[in-house]
């Protein structure tokens, strides 16, 4: 089988929207797309109880055929990178278990099968997981409540780069902000291999009042579309017979 | 991911849908990130057993431990039993399987009350175990103090899920023992990902609060090291693993073996009595010959 390369939009925010079209439809229209939008909700060390709104990290990742973790600061570069990896083998089982139901008939899937037999298909999924390639788009809001979880948010960043590029396939990462006044979302590191040169990317923004997701999220999917085809690099030679497919 | 919807009270009895094996379960041992792990009883045998959500996962985990149960003839992991899928009343599926109970003591309960030379000790035991499982071209991955256990003076591993064929990217890892975490390296499986994760084993005997990384991770490390009570010996070799000093667990082994068989100095024995004024010189003398005669015995097996 075929790894192919994976897309997913990381959306990281602290609240709620409250402007533009809904962020859910968005998301829906992402997954159509072929892009997978998880979301991960930040929140302070000591805050107490979930702040409104952030139910809608949920209904954004489920539309957009991805994952969503609420989690606080400190945990979150161990979140980052579990919810990538996490919608990344979704996808895969998704992708397989319509295969097996061409195979084994509608209805089917791997949860059903003996567990001999299931534990072949992980390690394809596995397999396929470690050599897919795959783009991450980190849109971070940034507006004024999340300005001091920053740094955090950065270090994150770094170390999911770390984490994705111990793997055999490619990486690519962009990292945009949102709000911008301007254009709705702000490309703050064009795409990359590695995110480790990301020092001072946050210090100059500007916030306004207001959380435009919905439109950030479009804005996202519109630059995976216009990003350009750049050059496999496995081309030019036959990965899947080395690693044993 | 659905969420456990059960609670096995001692006494539940739970048939598997496949094999049709019944367990009885007697207690419940732990919980892990993926499931729940029960003691059980089958036919008077006692064994551990695990029930999850995500049978992706503890597939994997089937996987490995079917794998590495026996390396090359030595015992690595605890031992396969059985994997299942069990069926609740309310006609909700979990994935389940069942291995060797491993009956032991956690790390540092058994550390309690004994002498630092325990720490080179431990990891000896580690690092021989590591050597057979980086031969067959695996790294243990999430090597951690809570994935351990002390079973008759020998550490022995109770969780595989972690492990991860060379080259390939470590998914399951715990910051604390992840040289990623400290900026020492990346997250490849390779043998010196496993020898930094003994070297923060070392620490945490020293340390068991932990510590964070703060803002420079590599001076953090240093300076906890250079204030841990542990022998010298010992510092000496951890430095060398963080400077890239050792390639297999070996190298890494033959240092501290090398510490443990010397004899105590004259200078150090008195140093040491006057530090600890409580223990008598006699007492010292006796646990450093009964490490010796564990270290020898070691030596002895590991050349069968």
């Amino acid at each position: 089988m075929k790894p192919g390369r994976l897309k997913q939009i990381l959306l990281l925010t602290d609240g709620c929207s409250n402007y533009g079209e809904d962020p859910v439809v968005v998301a829906a229209l992402a997954r159509n797309q072929g892009v997978t939008v998880n979301v991960i909700g930040v929140l302070d060390d000591e805050q107490r109880n979930h702040p409104q709104g952030l139910e809608e990290v949920e209904s954004i990742a489920e539309a957009g055929g991805g994952v969503s973790q609420i989690v606080y600061q400190k945990n979150l570069s161990q979140t980052v990178q579990t919810v990538t990896r996490q919608a990344m083998t979704q996808t895969i089982q998704g992708v397989v278990n319509n295969e097996l139901q061409q195979i084994l008939g509608q209805g089917k899937t791997m949860e059903e099968l003996p567990p001999e037999q299931r534990g072949e298909v992980v390690e394809v999924v596995d397999d396929l997981g470690e050599m897919c390639d795959l783009e991450v788009l980190v849109l971070v809001d940034s507006s004024a409540s999340m300005h001091h979880k920053l740094p955090t948010v950065k270090e994150a960043l770094y170390d999911l780069s770390l984490s994705l590029n111990a793997r055999t396939g490619s990486n690519q990462f962009s990292i945009f902000s949102f709000p911008d006044p301007k254009s709705t979302i702000k490309k703050m590191i064009d795409w990359t291999p590695e995110l480790d040169a990301i020092h001072g990317i946050f210090s100059k923004l500007s916030s306004g009042g207001y959380t435009p997701t919905g439109p950030a999220l479009k804005e996202a999917l519109y630059s995976f579309a216009s990003k350009p085809v750049e050059k496999n690099r496995h081309d030019g030679e036959d990965p899947y017979e080395e690693a044993g497919f | 991911m659905k969420k456990l919807d059960f609670n096995f009270t001692p006494g539940t009895t739970l048939q598997g849908k496949w094999q049709g094996h019944t367990y009885r379960i007697l207690k419940k041992l732990g919980e892990g990130a993926c499931g729940v792990v029960y003691l059980c009883k089958r036919n008077g045998h006692t064994y551990a057993l695990k029930v999850g959500t995500d049978s992706s996962r503890m597939m994997l985990e089937v996987n490995m431990l079917k794998k590495f149960s026996k390396v090359q003839g030595v015992k690595l992991g605890p031992s396969f039993v059985d994997v299942d899928d069990w069926v609740t009343p309310r006609r909700l599926t979990y994935p389940f399987y069942v291995m060797e109970y491993v009956q032991g003591q956690p790390l540092p309960a058994f550390l309690q009350g004994k002498s630092k030379d325990w720490i080179a000790l431990t990891a000896v035991q580690l690092l021989s175990d590591l050597e057979h499982l980086h031969a067959a071209g695996y790294a243990f991955g999430d090597l951690k103090t809570e994935n351990l256990l002390v079973s008759a003076s020998r550490v022995r591993w109770i969780d595989v899920g972690g492990v991860t064929a060379f080259g390939r990217a470590i998914k399951e890892f715990t910051e604390f023992y992840d040289r990623g975490y400290w900026g020492c390296g990346s997250r490849k499986s390779e043998a010196q990902y496993d020898l930094f994760a003994v070297t923060m084993i070392m620490l945490e005997m020293v340390y068991p609060k932990r510590f964070i990384k703060g803002k420079d991770p590599h001076k953090t490390l240093h300076h906890k090291l250079a204030l841990a009570q542990m022998p010298d010996f010992c510092k000496k070799v951890i430095t060398g693993c963080w400077q890239g000093k050792y390639q297999t667990a070996k190298e890494m082994k033959k240092g501290l073996e090398k510490g443990l068989m010397k004899r105590p100095s004259k200078s150090s024995r008195v140093s040491r009595a006057t530090a600890k004024k409580s223990s008598s010189d006699r007492s010292e003398w006796g646990e450093w010959i009964a490490i010796s005669i564990l270290v020898t015995m070691f030596y002895g097996l590991s050349w069968l």
